[in-house]
């Protein structure tokens, strides 16, 4: 039963990223771009696709990873998202650099572009911090850390849905909702966890 | 010595004088303003390749472009004028030269000119015009298609002398 359960959720996560991916692969759009165009745009899917991974990891809620495994692995994938992000963002640069540049400057007309650009800062500076938690205090760093993981959610969410491209809308959207649900539902949890945690020693010290 | 004669008469017309020219003051400019001119959109000068050649077709065409040039202020028809046009089409991308022609505007100030289907690029599905040959301000613009599925797009100057 458990293995079935198990089983069924690694499943339901494989799908919710890989339909999306298969649908923008079997794209027409794809036919009129080039090779690195096309890297450029999937290495923003994958990134995607990784920040549905992120939150579920770290609350423990994939089948099979111990709570030290599953934080091991979202380190890995953090830098995995870092990459990622540093291959879409380069590959459009190389695409069509006064796009990409217009962009990064807040100077783009596309709606889109700032909440990306935004998010890849945001991901760029969690990255930063990890690199230097051992020398932050936990509180500094969980607030930090969540304050840029709402930032990167939100913006990678917005972005993705309003860009028009090889991703194909009913999947993309589904994508954008688990990965909003995922994030909601980690929060929420932890917060509960803590909110239960503080006044447990309060009501013991009023008994 | 004259002497300022305050009669009912004289007031009223001064008066009135100078209501009359404190309306026309603030009537008039705007007026002589009247159609205001068309500024550059921000992109729209993207992928931008000087002195794309006048054609009969982009291509092999299937997709229209079209529009109008008009003078600011009074909004005249300026014709034979030369609009540059560029886009990422089923044909190639924005910066490949095949990708760029130009046209010239009728008598009536309007120019329309065939091209390859144009497909969502960077986000979004647009064309790109410029008016870049000395005589008026030059003009970028980057009209975004409402559709993908479209195929046709207008654009429409209003250019002020240099």
């Amino acid at each position: 039963m458990r293995l079935a359960k198990a089983t069924l959720i690694w499943a339901a996560l494989a799908t919710a990223i890989c339909v999306p991916i298969a649908f923008a692969a079997a794209s027409p759009l794809l036919a009129w771009r080039g090779p690195l165009y096309i890297l450029a745009g999937f290495a923003g899917i994958v990134a995607l696709g990784l920040a549905l991974v992120q939150p579920l990891l770290i609350a423990g809620y994939l089948p099979g990873l111990s709570a030290y495994r599953g934080r091991r692995v979202h380190h890995w994938i953090g830098g995995a998202l870092v990459v990622a992000v540093v291959v879409h963002v380069g590959g459009l640069w190389i695409t069509s650099p006064p796009d990409m540049i217009d962009a990064l400057l807040f100077a783009s007309p596309t709606p889109f572009s700032p909440f990306g650009v935004i998010a890849m800062w945001a991901i760029f500076a969690v990255a930063l911090l990890a690199a230097f938690r051992r020398r932050l205090r936990l509180r500094t760093w969980r607030i930090a850390h969540m304050s840029l993981a709402v930032v990167i959610v939100v913006g990678s969410v917005v972005h993705a849905m309003l860009v028009e491209g090889p991703m194909e809308t009913v999947s993309k959207a589904a994508l954008c909702a688990l990965v909003l649900a995922a994030a909601i539902k980690v929060m929420a949890d932890l917060w509960m966890r803590r909110k239960r945690a503080t006044p447990r020693g309060e009501s013991l010290a009023r008994q | 010595m004259t002497t300022l004669v305050l009669s009912r008469r004289n007031l009223l017309a001064a008066g009135s004088s100078v209501l009359a020219a404190g309306i026309s003051g603030l009537l008039l400019p705007a007026r002589a303003e009247g159609l205001a001119p068309t500024p550059s959109m921000s992109g729209g000068s993207n992928n931008y390749r000087k002195g794309a050649a006048i054609v009969d077709r982009i291509g092999k065409g299937g997709f229209w472009m079209s529009g109008t040039v008009r003078r600011a202020g009074d909004g005249a028809p300026l014709a034979g004028q030369r609009i540059q046009i560029w886009a990422h089409t089923t044909e190639g991308q924005e910066h490949e030269p095949q990708s760029h022609g130009a046209t010239l505007t009728d008598k009536d100030g309007k120019f329309r000119l065939e091209m390859p289907q144009i497909i969502p690029i960077f986000g979004q599905p647009h064309g790109h015009l410029a008016y870049d040959s000395g005589e008026f301000q030059t003009v970028f613009l980057r009209p975004v298609m409402r559709s993908a599925k479209e195929t046709s797009l207008e654009a429409h100057f209003v250019l002020q002398p240099a």
